[in-house]
C-alpha cells in the first residue's frame, strides 16, 4: 500500500483521540548542536485547525488500525469493516521528521490498536520513540499511548522517550466497559496508571536529590513523562450521568495525579455497532464537561457543587458556573472590592484572570462597573451577582428562577450555543 | 512641538527616552517620529545626527521596572505609530509621575493601549511560530538540508521571532522570507536583510501532499465548527498555507459524510466479531468481592502476603477507587 493511503487511514483511525497538547513539558532547545533536532517546553503550538475548530498541533497516528480487541465505540474494533492497513516503524519516524522539519507538528501522538498481544504492540510504539530520540536527536514532543496490559519495563522504556504518556479511561465504570468494551477493565487500567504515577515521582525525586547534592545530569539521564499522564473518557456512547463521568475525573486528578482528563462526546463513525445509540450526545455536553473539569482544576469547586445529586446532569443552556451561582443565591452579592480570592473566583463572568487583575488594582483604587468592563469581563453575565463602589443588585430583587430565564437560551437555540465566543475558550481552556 | 527621530526599532527609542528622561523633559509637546511615514529623507540626517552616538558624559541612572522594559520591546515591534509617544508618556508617570503601580493599573487607559498592542505583537509571533511553512529546496555539500519560507508577519516580528526558529532548527539552514525583513540562518548565526517580494519564496514542497492529506483526515466531519477554526486561523493566514486551499471543500462535504453515517442501515452484519476469534484472553475475572469483618477474623492465620492481597482487593468502602 502507498504511504499516503496509509497515512490516510491511520489519520483517520486516530482523530477520536481528543488530545493534541503539547504543553507542559521540560524546555529545551537544539541550539549548539549540528545533528539534533526540535525544541519544546512552554505553552505548545497549534499548527492548524481543522474545520472541526480542532487544534492540530502534533502528527496523530495509529501504528495500525488493527486490532484484536472488540470496543464498540471504536472504528478499529476487530469487528469493523474498515479497510486496514499498518506503518513500518521506519515510516512513522520519517514522516514525522520531515513534517517536524517543514514545520507542521511539534511532534508526535503515536497509539495503536493492539496487534497480537500487548507487548508485542507496545515494542513497536516504544521503538518509533527510541529511534526518534536516540537514532534522530529528536527534542520536540512526543505523546504515547500505553496499554494497560503492557509490561511494566515497556512502560518505563516508553515513559523515557516520552513527553507524555496516556491510557484511555473510556468509560466511567466497569459495568459500562463491561458492555462497550468487553477487553478492558477499570482496575487494571486504574492500577497502570497508578504505577505510572509512582515513577513520575521516583523519577522527580530523584531528581531533586540530583540537583541538591550537585550531581551532573548525564545526556543518557531521562526526564520520565515530564508533561505527565493523560487520559479520555468517552461521552454519550452510555447512559452514564454526568456527576458519575465527574466523579471518574475526580478519582484520577486525585488518585493518579493526572494533568488532564479530555471528554470526547461520541461521534457517529462508519459501519457502528448495533448496540451504540443511534444519535451522537450534543457536542455543547462535552463543552459543559471541559467547563465543570476546568471548575474542578483551577477555582476549586467539589463535583457535588457542580452536578448535586438533585441534578446529576449539566444543564445544557447555561454553563456550570452560573447554575452552582443560581442554586447557591445565598453566597452572593459578592463585593469586588472586598472578598477574599476564593470567592471572587465564584463569580460568574469572571476568571482566574480577571480575579488577578482585580486584586491587584484594588490595593490602588477601588473598582466600579466601568473598571470590570476594561479587564474585559462581561457584565451582562456578573451584574446580578457582584458589588461595586457604584453598583449593588440587591435591589434588582431578581430569583433565581428569574435569572435563570434570563441567561437560557430559548429552547429551540440549545444546539447553537456553542457559538465563536464560547469555543474560544472552550476546548482549549474550558474556563468560565 | 519638538521633533524627536528614531529608528523604527525599541533600541532607537529607548536612548532616545532614557536622554530625555533623564534631562526631565515632559511627554507633552513632544513628536516621535520614526521615518516610517515615508519621509525618507529624515533618515538621511539620522545617520548624522549627533545625539544617536553615544554619549561620553555619564548620565545619572533612571530606574525603570524591568517589566516596563519588557512591555515596551513588544510595543515596538508593533506598527501603529502612535506608539512611541504613549510608551515615552507611561515612561515618563513611571519615574517622574512616580506611578510605581501603574503596571498593575490595567485599568489606566494609556496603559491599556500599551497592553493591547503588545498583545497584537504576541499574537503576531505566535501565528508566525504555528503558520510557517519551510520547503525543501535541496542540501549542502556537507549535507544540511536547506529550506525557504515565505511568511506575512502583521508587525515588525522578524528579528524577535527568528531566534526560535534557530533554536528549535539548529541543524538545518533556513530562510524565512517576509515582506518588510527576512532572516536566514546557517547553522552559525542568525543574518537579517531587508524584505522582498514572495516571487523569492520556492512555490511547492514534495511533502505538501502528504501533509495536506493529513489535514484532511485528521478532520472529524461530524464536528464542524468553522467559526472556532477561522478565530484562531484567520483567513488572512490561508493564503501562504498548503492545507488552507482543502477547506473549502472539506466543509462543504461534511454534512454528506455525516449523514451518510447516520443514515447507513446498522447492519447486523457489520458487527462480526462472534466470527472472528479474539485472540486475546478476557479481561482479569471481576474481584471476589472482600468481606472485611470475615477476613479480620481470620488474620492471625494468614500470611502478610495474603493479607495485602485481600486488601488489593477489597471494595466494601469507596475508598477503593481511590487507592493506588
Ligand atoms: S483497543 Fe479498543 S479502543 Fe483501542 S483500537 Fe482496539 S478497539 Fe479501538
Amino acid at each position: 500500500m502507498e504511504l499516503k493511503n496509509k497515512l490516510e487511514i491511520l489519520a483517520d483511525a486516530a482523530k477520536y483521540d481528543a488530545s493534541c497538547a503539547s504543553s507542559g513539558t521540560t524546555k529545551r532547545d537544539s541550539a549548539g548542536s549540528a545533528t539534533a533536532l526540535g525544541s519544546s517546553g512552554g505553552a505548545g503550538i497549534c499548527h492548524s485547525y481543522a474545520p472541526d475548530g480542532r487544534c492540530i498541533s502534533l502528527l496523530k497516528v495509529l501504528l495500525t488500525n488493527a486490532c484484536i480487541y472488540d470496543c464498540h465505540y471504536c472504528i478499529n474494533r476487530r469487528s469493523s469493516d474498515v479497510q486496514r492497513a499498518r506503518f513500518s516503524v521506519a515510516e512513522v519516524v520519517q514522516l514525522t521528521l520531515d513534517f517536524y522539519k517543514r514545520n507542521y507538528i511539534e511532534g508526535l501522538f503515536l497509539s495503536s490498536g493492539i496487534v497480537r498481544n500487548p507487548d508485542y504492540t507496545m515494542e513497536r510504539v516504544v521503538e518509533v520513540a527510541r529511534q526518534l530520540r536516540v537514532d534522530h536527536d529528536f527534542r520536540g514532543y512526543i505523546h504515547l499511548k500505553t496499554i494497560p496490559e503492557a509490561s511494566q519495563e515497556l512502560i518505563d522504556q516508553a515513559g523515557e522517550y516520552a513527553d507524555r504518556i496516556s491510557i484511555n479511561i473510556e468509560l466511567a465504570s466497569q459495568q459500562s466497559l463491561d458492555r462497550l468494551a468487553p477487553e478492558k477493565n477499570m482496575s487494571r487500567t486504574q492500577k497502570a496508571m497508578g504505577g505510572i504515577r509512582t515513577r513520575i515521582e521516583t523519577d522527580s525525586e530523584r531528581r531533586k536529590a540530583d540537583r541538591q547534592s550537585g550531581k551532573r545530569r548525564t545526556k543518557k539521564d531521562r526526564h520520565f513523562a515530564p508533561a505527565g499522564q493523560s487520559t479520555q473518557m468517552i461521552v454519550g456512547a452510555d447512559a452514564s450521568p454526568d456527576r458519575q463521568l465527574l466523579d471518574r475525573a475526580d478519582v484520577l486528578y486525585g488518585a493518579y495525579h493526572l494533568k488532564r482528563v479530555y471528554y470526547s462526546a461520541f461521534s457517529p463513525i462508519p459501519s457502528a455497532s448495533p448496540i451504540l445509540p443511534l444519535k451522537s450526545p450534543p457536542l455543547v455536553r462535552e463543552h459543559r464537561l471541559y467547563q465543570s473539569d476546568w471548575l474542578m482544576r483551577f477555582y476549586g469547586y467539589s463535583v457535588e457543587e457542580i452536578a448535586p445529586d438533585s441534578a446529576p446532569n449539566l444543564d445544557l443552556d447555561i454553563d456550570p458556573k452560573l447554575s452552582w451561582a443560581l442554586r447557591s443565591r445565598e453566597t452572593f452579592p459578592v463585593d469586588v472590592n472586598q472578598a477574599p480570592r476564593e470567592l471572587l473566583l465564584r463569580i460568574p463572568g469572571i476568571g482566574v484572570r480577571s480575579v488577578t487583575r482585580i486584586l491587584q488594582i484594588r490595593r490602588w483604587s477601588a473598582l466600579r462597573l466601568e473598571d470590570l468592563q476594561k479587564l474585559g469581563i462581561s457584565l451582562k453575565k456578573c451584574l446580578p451577582f457582584v458589588i461595586t463602589t457604584d453598583h449593588n443588585p440587591a435591589r434588582l430583587g431578581l430569583d433565581s428562577d428569574r435569572l435563570r430565564s434570563r441567561f437560557a437560551p430559548g429552547p429551540q437555540q440549545t444546539e447553537f450555543t456553542f457559538t465563536v465566543a464560547d469555543a474560544k475558550s472552550s476546548a482549549i481552556t474550558g474556563e468560565v | 512641538m519638538e521633533t524627536i527621530r528614531i529608528k523604527p526599532n525599541f533600541e532607537s527609542w529607548r536612548m532616545q527616552a532614557r536622554k530625555l528622561l533623564v534631562q526631565s523633559v515632559p511627554p507633552e509637546g513632544l513628536l516621535w517620529e520614526d521615518g516610517s511615514s515615508g519621509a525618507d529623507s529624515l533618515f538621511g540626517d539620522l545617520e548624522n545626527n549627533a545625539f544617536e552616538k553615544p554619549s561620553t558624559t555619564i548620565m545619572p541612572q533612571v530606574r525603570i521596572p524591568r517589566d516596563f522594559m519588557n512591555l515596551a520591546e513588544l510595543v515596538a515591534c508593533h506598527r501603529v505609530s502612535e506608539r512611541w509617544g504613549v510608551l515615552y508618556k507611561v515612561a515618563w508617570r513611571l519615574t517622574h509621575g512616580k506611578e510605581r503601580q501603574l503596571l498593575a493599573l490595567r485599568i489606566d487607559s494609556d496603559l491599556k493601549r500599551l497592553e493591547d498592542w503588545a498583545s497584537a505583537v504576541r499574537r503576531d509571533r505566535h501565528k508566525m511560530k504555528a503558520f510557517v511553512r519551510f520547503r525543501k529546496i535541496g542540501d549542502t555539500e556537507t549535507g544540511r538540508e536547506q529550506f525557504v519560507a515565505w511568511f506575512e508577519p502583521e508587525h515588525s516580528i522578524v528579528e524577535l521571532t527568528a531566534p526560535f526558529f534557530a533554536k528549535r532548527f539548529a541543524s538545518m539552514d533556513w530562510s524565512i522570507l517576509t515582506p518588510w525583513q527576512c532572516a536566514h540562518w546557517d547553522g552559525q548565526s542568525l543574518q537579517f536583510s531587508p524584505g522582498v517580494s514572495s516571487r523569492e519564496a520556492p512555490k511547492e514542497d514534495q511533502l505538501e501532499d502528504y501533509w495536506r492529506s493529513y489535514y484532511a483526515h485528521i478532520f472529524n466531519p461530524a464536528r464542524l465548527k468553522l467559526n472556532a477554526m477561522q478565530s484562531e486561523m484567520p483567513k488572512k493566514y490561508w493564503k501562504n498555507l498548503p492545507e488552507a486551499p482543502l477547506i473549502a471543500e472539506l466543509t462543504r462535504k461534511a454534512a454528506r459524510r455525516t449523514g451518510d453515517m447516520v443514515e447507513a442501515p446498522v447492519s447486523t452484519k457489520a458487527h462480526v466479531s462472534e466470527r472472528i476469534p479474539s485472540g486475546v484472553p478476557s479481561p482479569d475475572p471481576p474481584s471476589r468481592s472482600v468481606e472485611p469483618a470475615g477476613v479480620l477474623s481470620r488474620a492471625d492465620t494468614m500470611s502478610l502476603e495474603e493479607l495485602s492481597q485481600l486488601g488489593l482487593q477489597c471494595k466494601a468502602c469507596p475508598l477503593h477507587d481511590r487507592a493506588t
